[in-house]
């Protein structure tokens, strides 16, 4: 059980380093986002398998943490990028 | 019983990776950002979904499955508004440039 884990979360990884690939070609900057949004639940995913895997709990911590943390980065990307009522950019002080 | 368990894992963990690399193929390869951002969530929290539901029966204590619903749903919560925003600041910024 624990090598079909094991090999899921390594499909995990490759597809998610496969995606950041969007973020050197990605045209626009939302795309770039997307991509580190990908890597946040990529790893979530394969924090979890190797919770299971190895049998620590704390490690569901570290992936609950990895969550918080991909979704504050997305916002913030839009509060900068687009001012923070999401219009044009905030170039007023 | 464990072996019925141990199926149903395999199953639906590898049904949760199907889904990432569905996700991310769709990220590479979709024309424009909105059907990117279609693609990713899929990816997100479908993909994740399946893989905890697979963890459950492995979870050891009860405490470790409610962690991992609990990290399932922050997932899922996080994808559904950061989704949003994004759509939004990619059809303003596509908006304003026409």
């Amino acid at each position: 059980m624990t090598v079909f884990l094991t090999l899921a979360g390594i499909i995990i990884l490759a597809t998610v380093a496969a995606g950041l690939w969007r973020i050197l070609r990605g045209p626009e900057d939302a795309e770039r986002m997307m991509a580190a949004q990908l890597l946040g639940s990529g790893g979530v995913a394969v924090l979890l398998l190797s919770a299971v895997i190895s049998g620590i709990p704390a490690i569901i911590d570290i992936a609950l943490s990895i969550a918080l943390l991909a979704a504050f980065a997305s916002a913030a990307f839009v509060l900068e990028a687009f001012g923070t009522r999401g219009d044009e950019p905030a170039d007023r002080p | 019983m464990t072996l019925l368990l141990d199926a149903f894992t395999i199953v639906a963990v590898s049904a949760g990776t199907f889904f990432f690399v569905a996700g991310t193929v769709g990220l590479l390869r979709f024309p424009d950002t909105l059907s990117r951002l279609h693609a990713l969530t899929k990816a997100d929290n479908l993909g994740v979904g399946l893989i905890v539901l697979g963890l459950l029966p492995q979870a050891t204590s009860l405490g470790m499955g409610i962690r991992l619903i609990g990290v399932w749903l922050l997932v899922q919560l996080a994808g559904a508004t950061v989704s949003q925003l994004l759509a939004r600041a990619a059809a303003r910024r596509n908006g304003a440039r026409t």
